[in-house]
């Protein structure tokens, strides 16, 4: 090897002042925007989607509940509006991380000084405020038709940014740990079938086995908390509970999802 | 420049699992503050896993490298403070419009919202990305859409560049543009740049020295110019034949043991002294019937590697 050193270039260079650290609420701002920015173009076209596929199970569903099955009526419109949450933040979430995972596109987040739980809680943010609208016009027009009562639809809010965190979260492992694209699509769009029908039968109509794993899917909780906003008298108690539990589950996976990102990275 | 080094590189080796050989074998690099250091080398050659070490992307299997005196395995996150990273493609950014790339970039480094704008206004501006400023880069032409990746690579004006064959795909005058940004960076904040290419003409007109990088190892490591000199008894020649060449031609046979022959095209690097007899024969005789086009130039970094064992012929000469 023909290597010429420069003698005078031994030592090492005073190291510059570094750039600042991007604090975690600062990079989940910037990623979300990107990311809103992303898809600026195909926002409208993909909410619509997500939302008339909850409208028509909603419609479609009604012609076989009885008219004085609240509890069922409100398992549907609950489990459906959770379920635009989960086609926009689980199901199209996994595809994009597996999408990016293929590339070096991860590359470029894993070379900014930004905390890894940013770019996943970023791109989970902004997935999340996407589902909003679809959300609530499923729960109102569920309600309205189901002739379910109103006061506490505000709920939905609170229960799409929860399901949207542990979703996400779930959307985002799925993504960063298939070997390939194709695999994170197909997991993603499981995911989303598991969350449809776990979440818009009642667990009472369920097998004692599949009570049990319904429980520890992601976003049931929430649907459950949602569902007791139809109720005349809800039990705030246990709406409160299973929000604070979908919370922890969804940091739980976000921290996981942190992890694969750094691990997908470092391949 | 400043003098003291900005990178050091010691013994990295990397491997990636099924594959046959290392990525990188026992690389010692040293790269000064300040300085436009290249890596020239065909692909496969082991130069995105070497810069992807030299930005803390990847472990090495072993040896160090140093950024400042800092370990970038201990101090991983230093380099993401220190170093803007242009990777060869950039699919994060694809659906961007080209200022939100931009803006987007700066403020993930750190800059605030409003100086993020003003730095991608003048960053478009640099690079004459003005006009497709409200564009998608996935709606862009490739060349048009890697200047807006090299435009979001230079947001935030880190002390150190790493860019992954940033001017792949681009024209004459963008590419230009590029290595001025690059230039004035250098010469008005003393960046230190580390660029991939495996364009010679790029390596040979932009760099003030280049390691020469061949199935994992680096074979060579000088300025251009010694690089070349260390070949200076040889010529290049270039023959363009206007039909099958007459092998029965002492001369010809003598070519066509020693040239790299693309169809009618022969290229060859032939001793300087056994040049003169050769080119002779080839323009005073018959032969000049025969030839389309011949040209005869010095050495190039494309000789170097070759008379340095390289064996593939991907380089870029554009």
């Amino acid at each position: 090897m023909s290597e010429t050193r420069t003698t005078a270039s031994a030592t090492v260079a005073a190291t510059p002042a570094p750039g600042p650290r991007v604090g975690l609420a600062s990079a989940i701002a910037a990623v979300a925007a990107g990311q809103l920015g992303r898809v600026r173009v195909a926002r409208g076209p993909l909410l619509v989607v997500a939302t008339v596929q909850s409208l028509g199970l909603v419609i479609l569903l009604r012609g076989i509940v009885h008219h004085h099955d609240s509890r069922t009526a409100s398992a549907i419109v609950a489990g459906s509006a959770v379920l635009v949450v989960a086609f926009v933040s689980l199901n199209l979430l996994a595809q994009r991380l597996g999408a990016l995972r293929a590339t070096t596109a991860l590359d470029y987040y894993a070379a900014l000084p930004i905390p890894p739980a940013a770019v996943v809680l970023g791109t989970a943010a902004a997935y999340g405020l996407f589902t909003l609208p679809g959300a609530v016009v499923t729960a109102s027009v569920g309600a309205a038709v189901y002739g379910l009562p109103f006061g506490q639809i505000w709920l939905v809010v609170p229960v799409v940014l929860a399901s949207a965190l542990v979703l996400a979260g779930t959307g985002a492992i799925l993504g960063l740990s298939m070997p390939r694209p194709e695999l994170a699509t197909i997991a993603g769009q499981l995911g989303m079938t598991v969350v449809l029908f776990l979440g818009i039968i009642t667990p009472a109509r369920l097998p004692d086995a599949v009570q049990a794993l319904r429980d520890i899917v992601p976003g049931t909780l929430a649907v459950d908390a949602l569902a007791e906003a139809f109720r005349v008298h809800p039990h705030w108690g246990g709406v409160i509970i299973r929000l604070l539990i979908t919370v922890g589950y969804g940091a739980v996976t976000l921290a996981v999802a942190s992890r694969l990102f750094r691990r997908a990275v470092d391949r | 420049m400043s003098g003291g080094l900005a990178f050091e590189v010691r013994g990295l080796s990397k491997s990636y699992r099924r594959a046959t050989q290392p990525a990188n074998r026992d690389i010692d690099l040293d790269v000064p503050a300040g300085e436009i250091f290249g890596l020239l080398g065909p692909n496969g050659a082991g130069k995105t896993t070497l810069v992807r070490q030299l930005v803390g992307l990847v472990k090495p299997d072993a040896g160090s490298v140093r950024l400042f005196g800092h370990d970038l395995v201990a101090e991983r996150s230093l380099a993401a403070r220190l170093v803007a990273y242009l990777a060869q493609d950039e699919p994060a950014l694809a659906e961007l419009p080209v200022r939100q790339a931009i803006e987007t970039t700066a403020r993930l480094r750190g800059v605030a919202r409003p100086a993020s704008t003003g730095a991608a206004t003048g960053l478009m501006e640099e690079l004459g990305l003005t006009t497709v400023a409200d564009r998608p880069l996935v709606k862009l032409s490739g060349g048009q859409r890697r200047l807006a990746c090299v435009a979001s690579a230079l947001a935030a004006d880190r002390d150190v560049l790493i860019l992954d064959e940033p001017t792949t795909g681009l024209d004459p005058v963008a590419r230009r543009s590029v290595w001025s940004a690059l230039r004035r960076r250098r010469e008005e904040r003393g960046t230190t740049i580390v660029l991939v290419t495996h364009n010679v003409l790029e390596a040979e007109t932009v760099l003030d020295r280049v390691a020469v990088l061949d199935h994992g190892a680096v074979i060579a490591c000088d300025t251009p110019g010694r690089l070349k000199a260390a070949v200076d008894d040889s010529v290049r020649i270039e023959l363009v034949w206007r039909h099958e060449p007459p092998r029965d031609d002492s001369t010809v046979d003598l070519l066509a043991r020693v040239a790299t022959i693309d169809g009618r095209r022969w290229s060859a690097r032939i001793e300087r002294e056994q040049s003169r007899g050769i080119l002779d024969r080839l323009t005073r005789g018959p032969l000049v019937d025969s030839l389309d086009d011949f040209t005869v130039t010095t050495p190039s970094l494309e000789d170097v590697y070759l008379a340095l064992g390289g064996t593939d012929d991907d380089l870029e000469r554009g």
